[in-house]
Order: C-alpha cells, then structure tokens, then sequence
C-alpha cells in the first residue's frame, strides 16, 4: 500500500536530539553582519554536494566532456607560441614557450571559469534562491571548487607537455598547491563581488566575458614579468592578483625566476578583496531571495 | 519554557515597487539607470529632494503564536501575503519590521522537486534534494530504501529524471521532501500538483506528519484539506492577519463571506425598462440564503442557497414559464429548472403585481468550480423573454468546500457535479435473489 499508517517510532518529537531545540529570532537586519563561519560549517554537505552536481552535469551534457578542459588551454597555447614568441619574439625566460605559455595559462584558466561560474551562480540558481534557505556564500563557493576539476586535468597535461619538452620541475614543486589554493581565494575573492552584484545589476552578467578577457592580457601570461624590471612598477603589477599567481605558479613548475615581494603585494590584494568581498556578500545576501 | 514553536510578533515585510524607470513589482537596476539617476539625482537635490520611492507591505503587523504540535491553516486571497509570511519564516527572506522567534529546526516545502536537476539521475537526484532541504548524507542513506519505495521508481533510480514523466518525477520530489523530519514543517501548495491519488497520498503524509507531534505551517486554498489537517486557521488579507482562531470552519465561513469575491454577482437588478413584458417583468434576479437575505457569491456546496426571481405580473398568462439554468464554467449546462416541471396541481399560483418565486439549489450537488446561474423563461411554444445563452440575466455562483463530511473526499473530484448518495451493503445471496426476480 501507498500510505504509511503507523509513524515510525524515531520520528517523535520526544527524542532526545530534540531536548534541545535551537532557538532562533528573525529580525531585519540592516547594514554590515558579523560572518557567520560556523554555519557554513554546518553546510558544508551542501557545498561538496552543489560542486559535485556542477561537475556531473557538466560532463554529462558536453560532447567532448573532459577534453574541453584541454582543448581550451592548448589551443591558446598554440596561438600564443607561434604569435606572440614566433613572430612578436615576446621572451619567455629561457623556458620552451609550449611550456612557458601552458603553466601561465593553467592557473589563469582555474582563476577565469571558476570567476565566471561564480560571478552567475546567484542568478543560475535563482529557484533555489528563492525557495530554500542556506547560507548564500555556498553558492559562489561551490562554483569555485567545480573549476578546479578541468584545472586538474589540464595540470595532467602540462606534466605531460613537461616531459615532452625535457623541463623537469625542481624542489620548488611542493608549493604549487599553495599558488592553486591561491588561484581559487583570488577566484572567490573577486567572484563573491560578482555575484552579489549580478543579483543587483544584471549588466554583470556582460562584463564578466570581457573583464576575464581585458584581465588575461593584464596578467603576466603572454609575457614574463621580468619584462618590468623597475622594483616600483612590479609592485605595482603585483596589484592584479593574477600576476603573483601566475608567477609563483611557474616558480614552483619551472624552478624561475623567483617572484619576490610582486607576490606579497598580490596575496594582500587577494587578502583584502577576500574579506571585503565576505562582507559585502553578507551585507547584500538578504535582499537577494527579493531581487533576484 | 514555554512550548511555543513559532511566535510572530508585529511581522512586516516591504518591498519596494519599481521605480520611475518601471513598474513591475520587483525590477531590476540595470548599472546604466543608477548612473543616469545619479545625473538627474544631483539635479533634482537642488530642487525637489529624492523622487518618492513606492512602498508595498507585503505583510504588515502580523502577530500569532504557534505552540508546539499544532497543525495551522494560513488562508488568505492571492497577494494577501501568505507565501510572503512562510519565506520569512522559513528564513529564504528576512523581515523588515517586528519579530520571528522559532524553536526548532524549520523545514520548508515551498516548491516540490527544488533543484531537480534534469540532467542528474533519480538517485543522484534524491542526494541533492535532500541536501538542499537540509538532510545530512547519512540521513539520506539511512531514508533512502523508503524514499524510493515511497516514489515507487525503483527501476528508474539510474536514468536521469529528465526521462520521467511528470507523474514520477513529482513522486520522487515529494518522497524526498516527506521524510524530512524538522521540528517545524512549512507547506505551500505543494498539494496543487499532480493527479488525485497522488494528492491523496500527499495528504496522507501531512496527516501523518501532523500526527506525529510536530508543528506545521500550511498555505493552501483547498478550504477541504484545510478544515481537515488543520486545528488553527490564520486568515490573511491585505498582509494583515484578519482572523485566527481554532474554530476553523468559522474562519473558512467569514473568509468565504468577507471576501467580497462575486458579493455583486450573485444578484442583478434590473436597472427599469430591461425585460418589461406584461406577463412578467423581473426587477431581480439573486442567491439568498434561507429566510430570503442576500447571499453572496461564494459558497460551501453544503450551503442552503436559494434562487430568488422578484417580477412584476399585469397579466397573467397560462403559459408563462420562469426558471434558471445553470452552466459550467467551460460553458456546458447542467440543467434547466422551470416552476411549471412538476405535475400542474402543485404549480405555484402566480397572481397579478409583485409576486417572488423562490427554488431551492440541491445541497451537495455541485463540484467545486464557478457556475453561472441565468433567469429563462418565455411564454412555452410562444416566445422567450429571456432566451437561455442569448440575452437571459445571469448570476455566478462560485463553490468552495463542503463537499462532504467524509475523511476520505478532501479534495476536488473529477466532474461537475459531486453529490454524496447513499450506499448500503447487502449480502451476497440476497442479492443474488434481487437479480434473479
């Protein structure tokens, strides 16, 4: 039969996980709100669970499913190597430009999809938004970590492009997951202001495209930032995130040249704009269910 | 400690409607309108100060307390904030004025099937559901064998749920909102979908939820399932809580009667010349209740509702013929009634001057639905007055619960009518003896 008569004897209210029932007062809020870490704590089910239906449905509906995290980078490469290093005789610290181009491109990649995957996630799930409750930061969160699956098959690559090229990497290889850790806090930083204001402004949903591309070039990807040389202006390089990124990326892949102070000054950007974009998406996640 | 589970106090939510840009409720801002009123704004601060942003309460002043195990009906006409007064408390939208307190975890239902993926399989499906809603993994694990034996698609738990049909895809969403167990559960409308057995089986698990000690919120406008599951009633209009109180029939009752839905269409009045025959010149035509008051448009089926037909005779004719005819919403009619259909002794005599014809409306006879009520009539073989669906007067007649009394019929059944006959049971020889005679 259909119904279930008899209630099951777990489901009385008398339980005991029930003999302390959390209390809760709702009451508008307004201006900045302390970060409630300990909840998204409590969710974090539903972040791994988010990430993984991105992932799967990703993979489901392409064709060429996991080839797109190679194809995209590898053709870029291409174009880069015969353009910028063949014909435009761009420097590329002494690497094999394959390889130079390829370990630039590969965190730049992780930091441009999960950006843009993040930056629509509020306005790409907006049926949840509206008729659920859980933290809003799970949202761009799980975005994030879904890029770091095509960065790990594009990272297979590389080594291979390594190997191919004799470019052995060096001691300096254990800190590269620090430089992919950072790739996705420079990610969530910047993503997790995107979204809050996509939700407010749908113009966002336009200039992400060309802000992922305008920053690309901005970056030190097509050229090594040892090109700048004055102290002052590579500080100032180091501004854009992306720059100590991408060059603590090939330190620790390629074993050169060493990033130096142009990183400090990008993980205190990454830094700021993490903690600022925390608190501007709490400040705005109330009104997101209303405006979305 | 007190056992109140939900206790709102002076509740309000505002929106703000569009602005000079627009007037869609919610509207978006695009960056170019914030830029060019931040032009036109540095200008009009000279002058005039900010244009006036329209306001829109949602809710407003709502208080009610809910203790611990009630069942509460939230009742109220479309927009009168009932979906806005579950969001908040179900924490997807914070409040703008007054208080929420809540004991107990809150489980919310305001959708079936929310973040469905159609892409993901049904067993991926039910993984992601129930995280959504708020279950732990091991909770799914441990609810899984009876989820799925609740949505009966265990042969389809591989194949991706945009192959289901509609009826297993609301089966399998369903399964998975019914075994959350929340302290607290807020339903809206989710009865609304899917077919009759399936909506049983939904009502099913609501009463069982409700019998199990735990409190629940449910938005609904099936008066049936309400005056069923629920011992509370908050009815709100407006954003204001109109009326609360556990008589739950009455509330319906004031709800039905307050309303004001169709108060001017269960009567017409003739405004003077229309229809003015000699043999019978109506001046209204309206629903009343027994002892002949106005009654209004929207009523319980089991509602004693008559017809009222007020005219004026100069000249009496044998062949005068007055009655109504009743026709569905999609237009069908379902019958024709005359005050000359029974044996010619008890015709009502008609006199000359002001005369009231009143019938009866059968209790119990109409579905739920809209109806509309017309005056017919004419002289028989000679002519109309009021030819049925050309230029007869009409009134509508809206019904809205009371189908039955039965725990087993809450719901609107399939047809226009739903009379409740009387069955009786013999035994099997005896009514083999009926057949054979």
């Amino acid at each position: 039969m259909t119904t279930t008569s008899a209630p099951a004897p777990q489901l009385t209210a008398q339980e005991p996980h029930a003999a302390v029932p959390q209390r809760i007062i709702l009451r508008p809020k307004a201006g900045w709100q302390a970060l409630d870490l300990a909840e998204l704590w409590h969710y974090r089910e539903l972040l791994w669970i988010l990430a993984l239906r991105d992932i799967k449905v990703r993979y489901k509906q392409t064709a060429l499913g996991a080839a797109w995290a190679i194809i995209q980078p590898f053709l870029t490469m291409l174009v880069f190597t015969v353009f910028f290093a063949g014909y435009g005789k761009l420097p590329t610290d002494g690497v094999p430009p394959q390889v130079f181009y390829f370990c630039g491109l590969l965190p730049w990649q992780l930091f441009a999809n999960s950006l843009t995957n993040a930056g629509n996630s509020l306005v790409g799930n907006q049926n949840l938004i509206t008729k659920v409750y859980f933290p809003r930061l799970v949202m761009p969160a799980s975005a994030v970590i879904t890029g770091l699956v095509d960065f790990a098959i594009a990272f297979v690559v590389m080594l291979g492009l390594m190997a191919w090229y004799h470019v052995m990497p060096g001691w300096q290889i254990i800190f590269m997951p620090v430089f992919v850790l950072l790739a996705f806090f420079a990610a969530l930083a910047v993503g997790l202001w995107f979204s809050a204001l996509n939700v407010e402004f749908r113009d966002v949903r336009y200039v992400l495209p060309f802000l992922t591309q305008f920053w690309l070039f901005v970056t030190p990807i097509v050229y090594p930032s040892s090109i700048v040389t004055s102290p002052w202006k590579r500080m100032l390089l180091g501004i854009n995130p992306m720059s100590g990124v991408v060059e603590g990326f090939r330190w620790s892949m390629l074993g050169r040249p060493t990033p130096g102070p142009l990183l400090a000054v990008s993980i205190a950007t990454i830094g700021i704009t993490l903690v600022g974009g925390l608190f501007y998406f709490r400040r705005m996640e109330k009104t997101f269910a209303d405006r979305v | 400690m007190s056992d109140t589970a939900i206790k709102v106090d002076g509740l309000g939510k505002k929106y703000r409607l569009g602005g000079p840009s627009g007037n869609a409720r919610y509207s978006y801002k695009s960056l170019r309108d914030v830029l060019a009123g931040a032009v036109t704004g540095s200008f009009r601060r000279n002058g005039h100060g900010k244009p006036p942003a329209e306001e829109f309460w949602a809710l407003k002043d709502v208080s009610f307390e809910v203790t611990q195990g009630e069942v509460v009906g939230i009742i109220g006409r479309n927009g009168a904030g009932k979906s806005t007064l579950l969001k908040i408390i179900s924490r997807i939208t914070d409040p703008s004025a007054g208080q929420v307190e809540i004991t107990g975890r809150v489980g919310s239902l305001l959708e079936v099937g929310t973040g469905f993926h159609p892409e993901l399989t049904g067993r991926e499906n039910i993984y992601l559901n129930g995280a959504i809603l708020g279950m732990r993994r091991s909770e799914i694990d441990r609810k899984f064998a009876e989820i799925v034996a609740f949505a009966e698609t265990e042969k389809f738990l591989d194949t991706p749920v945009k192959f289901y049909s509609s009826g297993m895809y609301m089966r399998l969403a369903f399964a998975v909102a019914a075994h959350l167990e929340p302290e607290i559960l807020v339903v809206d409308e989710v009865l609304a979908v899917g077919d009759a057995a399936f909506q049983k089986k939904c009502m099913g698990k609501m009463s069982d939820v409700a019998s199990q000690g735990r409190t629940v919120l449910f938005v609904s406008h099936n008066m049936n399932a309400i005056e069923e599951l629920c011992g509370t009633v908050v009815m709100l209009d407006a954003g204001r809580a109109r009326d609360s109180s556990k008589d739950v029939r009455a509330v319906i009752q004031r709800y039905l009667h307050g309303s004001g839905v169709g108060a001017s269409a269960a009567e017409w009045r003739n405004p003077g010349k229309l229809f003015n025959f000699e043999e019978f010149h109506p001046s209204r035509f309206a629903l009343t209740d027994a002892e002949g008051n106005p009654a209004i448009g929207i009523q319980r089926a089991d509602a004693e509702l008559w017809i009222n037909i007020e005219a004026d005779i100069r000249k009496l004719d044998p062949a005068l013929t007055v009655g109504y005819a009743i026709y569905a919403e999609s237009g069908e009619t379902l019958y024709w009634s005359y005050q000359t259909d029974t044996g010619e002794r008890s015709w009502p005599r008609l006199s000359l001057g002001q005369c009231v014809l009143r019938s009866k409306l059968p209790q119990r006879l109409l579905n739920e639905g809209t109806f509309r009520i017309e005056l017919i009539g004419g002289l028989t073989q000679r002519a109309w007055f009021f030819e049925p669906g050309v230029s007869a007067p009409s009134i509508s007649l809206t019904i809205q619960g009371g189908l039955s009394d039965s725990p087993l019929w809450m719901q609107r059944r399939p047809g226009l009518l739903s009379p409740v006959l009387p069955w009786t049971v013999s035994s099997a020889e005896h009514s083999g003896g009926i057949l054979s005679n």
